[in-house]
Parts: structure tokens; sequence; C-alpha cells
């Protein structure tokens, strides 16, 4: 009987509000006789703002204790336990998120999208590693990324590689970063968060797939020291580039060197430059069509990236949501159910042709973001060639600016003892 | 005497390029930086899924990095008609309104209902229970008030700097919010905690 009149009542209601479905409720609240107190709809608050702003100082000390240790006291065991407290810290406490890594993405995208105001403290995690390399080096490598100092531990039985290797493989993280920012730029993903593999180890929760990544990263980096550091992060392009012209930087010996070699294969990262014997002259015509053929190749090499990264554009829109769903409405397939995309994207009531103009101007994105892509790595392989034919004398062993983690485990090895004056 | 001199004008010019890219580098951060700021938060933003556009495709159980989802099924108590046939709750070919388990829609059976008065009841989530699939919140808005909701609950979420939902919810719902706001339910104003 009850229940009857609960569908003639619903019928009734639903056939007044049918023009209006959300804003009226189709069956009115109860009132209540028998003094029923409705309970409160809860919402947890998130995570407070003072932990965020805990992490920004605790990144500040760690960066400034690392520094200090690997400059000043020059002592390894020192930035191996920060490392250790940057792992439980970064890693583990704060779930690995938001890191200096991915911060990258943040800001691209915040620059791309006047929509998005990106959180004070993610600037913070991008600039202030940048701003310590700029006088330190890469100090924030060392011990406070907690995805490097999660590989370091595992540095046991590090090779050496072929120096050939090193240049070929080091050109990975330029096409990450450049990947990377590509797709932050057009709000397609953020790649770097996507395929971390050290996160799900830190959140105690992955996929099978990141976690096999992850597994085989670290088992990797047992024989080849930090492969994730040295041959992915698109971070640690940055700051290779930044620690080149850094103010000071880790010195192996804390004196003179005295080359007595005993730190030549100290480091297991293939970061130590060693003494090179003076060149003969080169004959000037020789040397003078080298550089004409170097600048001819580099500006060559620009124009075929950008044109080839611009024939591949479709290819790289194609991880866009939107172009996907595009193409699913373009040939729409009736063997099959509608997808999930296509049935919210027919309930959501947009116009199929303003959706297709839509992502006809992302996919022009994706046309420019190419040829710029593409210049950029041809103007990096351009590069890479030149730094080759460049000969730097130097007389001692010393870090490599740009690719030295600043880890301080060279500076062990170095018999010399500071100058007492 | 003179090669000394030429090694040290060397040097420095070398110290002179350093220190004047180091410069540039500095100031283009903080360009950066300082442009960024303009329109930056204080705040921190947080993940939410706004439950207008979410067509409770079940993406959230399973996309999720955490196990179970951080995703939760909230009952919105000012727009509960407090039905007894409860479209939430019941499956749709169900007979007797009783709480025997295969009459239930959820598959956890988190959903609780307690008798209030004739003929009302209460439907409470067990959020422990809730996996946040999302059938119940598809079978209120189908049949009832729309007041079983999906919502980011934050005490869960371990706010992703890429939420992995939001990269795979093919309705585009999920977002980031401010920190101040961190709820979008509809019908139901969650400053006022109702």
């Amino acid at each position: 009987m009850k229940k009857t009149v609960a569908y003639t009542v619903l019928i009734f209601i639903i056939s007044l509000q049918l023009y209006n479905s959300f804003a009226v409720q189709r069956f009115p609240k109860p009132e209540f006789e028998s003094g029923y107190i409705q309970p409160p709809t809860s919402t947890p608050d998130p995570r407070s703002e003072a932990f965020a702003i805990l992490d920004v100082v605790v990144l500040i000390a760690t960066l400034s204790v690392v520094t200090w240790m690997v400059l000043k006291k020059r002592n390894r065991n020192g930035v191996f336990w920060i490392s250790i407290f940057s792992i439980a810290y970064f890693g583990f406490f704060c779930e690995g998120c938001i890191c200096a890594v991915g911060s990258v993405q943040n800001v691209t995208y915040a620059l791309f999208n006047p929509v998005y105001s990106i959180p004070i403290t993610v600037i913070a995690f991008f600039a202030i590693p940048i701003i310590f390399t700029v006088f330190f080096g890469r100090t924030f490598c060392a011990g406070v990324c907690p995805l490097g100092a999660i590989q370091d531990i595992f540095v046991l039985r590090p090779v050496t590689l072929k120096s050939w290797l090193l240049k070929v493989l080091g050109l990975i993280p330029f096409i990450y970063l450049g990947l990377s920012i590509l797709y932050a730029a057009t709000s397609t993903d953020f790649i770097i968060c996507r395929y971390d593999p050290f996160v799900g180890f830190f959140r105690l929760n992955a996929s099978f797939t990141m976690f096999m990544l992850g597994g085989i990263f670290l088992l990797l980096g047992v024989f080849i020291a930090r492969p994730y550091c040295r041959f992915l992060c698109p971070y640690g392009v940055i700051l290779n580039l930044v620690s080149r012209v850094s103010k000071k930087h880790l010195t192996i010996t804390p004196a003179k060197c005295i080359q007595c070699k005993l730190c030549e294969n100290s480091c297991p990262f293939g970061a130590i430059d060693k003494p090179v014997q003076v060149k003969e002259k080169e004959e000037s015509h020789k040397a003078v069509r080298r550089i004409m053929l170097l600048t001819i190749i580099i500006p060559l090499l620009v124009l075929i990236g950008g044109y080839v990264g611009s024939r591949f554009h479709e290819n790289l829109a194609r991880v866009n949501h939107n172009v996907q769903l595009a193409q699913i409405l373009l040939n729409p397939n009736n063997t099959q159910p509608d997808s999930f995309e296509v049935t919210a994207f027919k309930s959501s009531g947009k116009s199929t042709e303003e959706f297709f103009k839509e992502t006809a101007l992302i996919v022009n994105k994706f046309y420019i973001g190419g040829w710029i892509l593409g210049g950029f790595l041809g103007l990096v392989f351009g590069l890479t060639l030149t730094s080759l034919s460049i000969f730097k004398y130097q007389e001692d062993y010393t870090p490599n600016k740009g690719t030295c983690l600043s880890c301080a485990r060279c500076i062990d090895f170095c018999p010399v003892k500071e100058d007492e004056r | 005497m003179e090669s000394s001199d030429n090694k040290k004008s060397k040097i420095s010019r070398r110290e002179f390029i350093n220190s004047s890219v180091r410069f540039s580098i500095v100031l283009g951060i903080g360009a950066i930086g300082g442009r960024l700021l303009t329109r930056s938060h204080a705040r921190q933003m947080v993940w939410q899924l706004d439950t207008s556009k979410c067509i409770q495709c079940g993406r959230c159980a399973t996309n999720c990095v955490k196990t179970p989802s951080a995703v939760k099924c909230v009952h919105v108590y000012s727009m509960c008609g407090y039905c007894d046939l409860c479209g939430g709750y019941f499956r749709p070919e169900t007979k007797e309104l009783t709480t025997a388990a295969e009459n239930q829609l959820c598959p956890t059976s988190a959903i609780r209902r307690k008798f209030v008065e004739d003929p009302f009841f209460q439907y409470d989530i067990d959020e422990k229970l809730c996996i946040g699939c999302g059938k119940c919140v598809k079978g209120c808005g189908a049949f009832g008030n729309g007041s079983l909701q999906l919502q980011v609950r934050h005490d869960l979420c371990d706010n992703c700097n890429e939420c992995a939902i939001a990269r795979d919810c093919p309705a585009g719902a999920f977002s980031r919010v401010s920190s101040d706001s961190p709820y979008l339910f509809s019908g139901f104003d969650s400053k006022k905690k109702g």
C-alpha cells in the first residue's frame, strides 16, 4: 500500500519536475515526528597547510646540510645519512609528492594555462634546488632528491661504462624533458609522474608493472650506478646545465692534486675528468674547416629535427584524451557499445562541431610543439657533436661539473690532507 | 712571465662568462618564479571530482593509486528522501525490501540501512568498506534525489601531483581545487557543514 502511494507520488513529482530535475528533489525530505536528528555529512579536511610549509623548510634545511657536508666538512658519511633521511621524509612520509623532478611539469603547465594557479610550495620545490645548484653544484642530487637517494644506497658493484655510451645514453634525458614539457604545456599528461618508477615504493602501493619497473631500476642500479638519474631524469638535465657554471663545486682534493690516480676509478658515475696530454697544435686550415662544418651542421640539425618533429605531431597528439575521443567520434564503431568517454561526451550536451574545433586547436598546438621539440633535440645533438671536438686541457683530476652528482665518494680516495695554516 | 699573464686573463675570462651565465640563470628563475607568483595560490591544491559531470563509470574504484580508492560514496543527508525503496541501496529487481545480501546493490555492503520511523530509513556509508565504485550513486541518481555522491576523501587522498583517476576519467570530472573549499557536492554547500 505504502509502495503504491510512494510510486504515485513519485510519478506525480517526476511529471511536475521533468524540466528541472536537479534543482528540486524528487522526494522531498520527510518531516519526522519521532524527533529524529539528521546526521551531518562529514567532510574531512585535507593535509594541513602547515605540512606544505614544513616540506619547504625541510627542503631548504636538508639542502643546506648536504651542501655544508659536501663542500665544507667533505664527509661522505654525512651525505649518506642525509640521503637516508630524505628517503624517509620526502619519500615515505610525503609519499613522493611533490618532488622537484615533477614540479617541472607544474611550472610548464602553469605557464601555458592561465587558469591553473600553482601553489607556492611547488614553485619553491622547482626553484630552490636550481638556486642551490647555481652556487654549489648538484648537491640536490647528492642526497636530497628521494629518487636519487633510494638509488644511491643500491650502488654496490658499479661498473665503468664506456664514455661513448655515456654520451649516447645521456641524450635520453633531453628527449624525456622535451616530451614531458610538450605534454604538460598541452595539458595532456604529466608523464614524469606517470612513469616515476620509485613512487610506488614510497607509497607501498603501485600497479604490478610499475613495481617491476622500479625493481628493475634498483637491481640495475647495483651495477649501473643511478640509472634513472643519469639516463632519464629530466630535472637532472636542467641541473646538469646549471651546475656547469656553478660558483663553487665539490673538489676531489682539499688542496693540490698530486696526480696519484687513486681517485681515478672511484666515481661510480664516471664523472671524473682525467688529466690529458698537451695536444699538438692542429693545422689551422683543418680547424677552420671543422668549425665551418659545425656551423652548417647545427642549424641543419635543428631544421631537420623540427621537420621530423612536426611530421610526427599527430602521433604525439594521440596521447591527448580529447584527441582520442575525437578519433572515436569520427570513426564510430557500431558493433561495440559506446565507451565511457563517448557516453560522458553525449551526456555533457556539447555539440560535436564545437568539440572538433577545440580538438583541432589542440592538434595545432602539437604541430607547433613538434617543431619546437624536434628543433630542440636537433640542437642538443648538434651541441653534443660539437662538444666531442672541443679539446679541453687539464692537468688534474677534477669532477665534471655537469655530470658530477656531488655524492662525495671520491673525497675518501684522496690521500692529500688539507693545508693547515 | 708573459705566458702566466695570458693564463691569468684566460681564467678570468672564463670566470666572467660563468658569472654572467650564473647571473642570467638566477634572473631567469626569478622571472619565472615572479611571473607564476602573481597568480599562484598560497593554499595547496587538492583533487576533487565534480558530481555534476560524473557518469559513475567505476574507474574511481580501480584507477586510484591507493587500494581501496580514496574516492568514496558520500551521503548528503540533507538531500536524502529517506525512501523505503532506495534506488541506491536495492538492486533493481529486488522483490522484498530487506537487508538480505542478495538485495543489496553495493558489492561490499558498505551501505547501512537503519529504520527511523515508518516509512523512512536512514542510509549510512561505511567508508572502511566503500570502494568508490559508484554503483549506488548511479542508482540513487537514476531513481532518487541524487543524495549519494562520489567525492575524493581528503583524509585518505595522497594528493598525487597528477591524480591517476583524473588522467583516466572519461568525463573530465576531476580538477584541482583550492584546499579551503575541497568538496564539490551538488545541491549542498560543503562550507556550511550541514
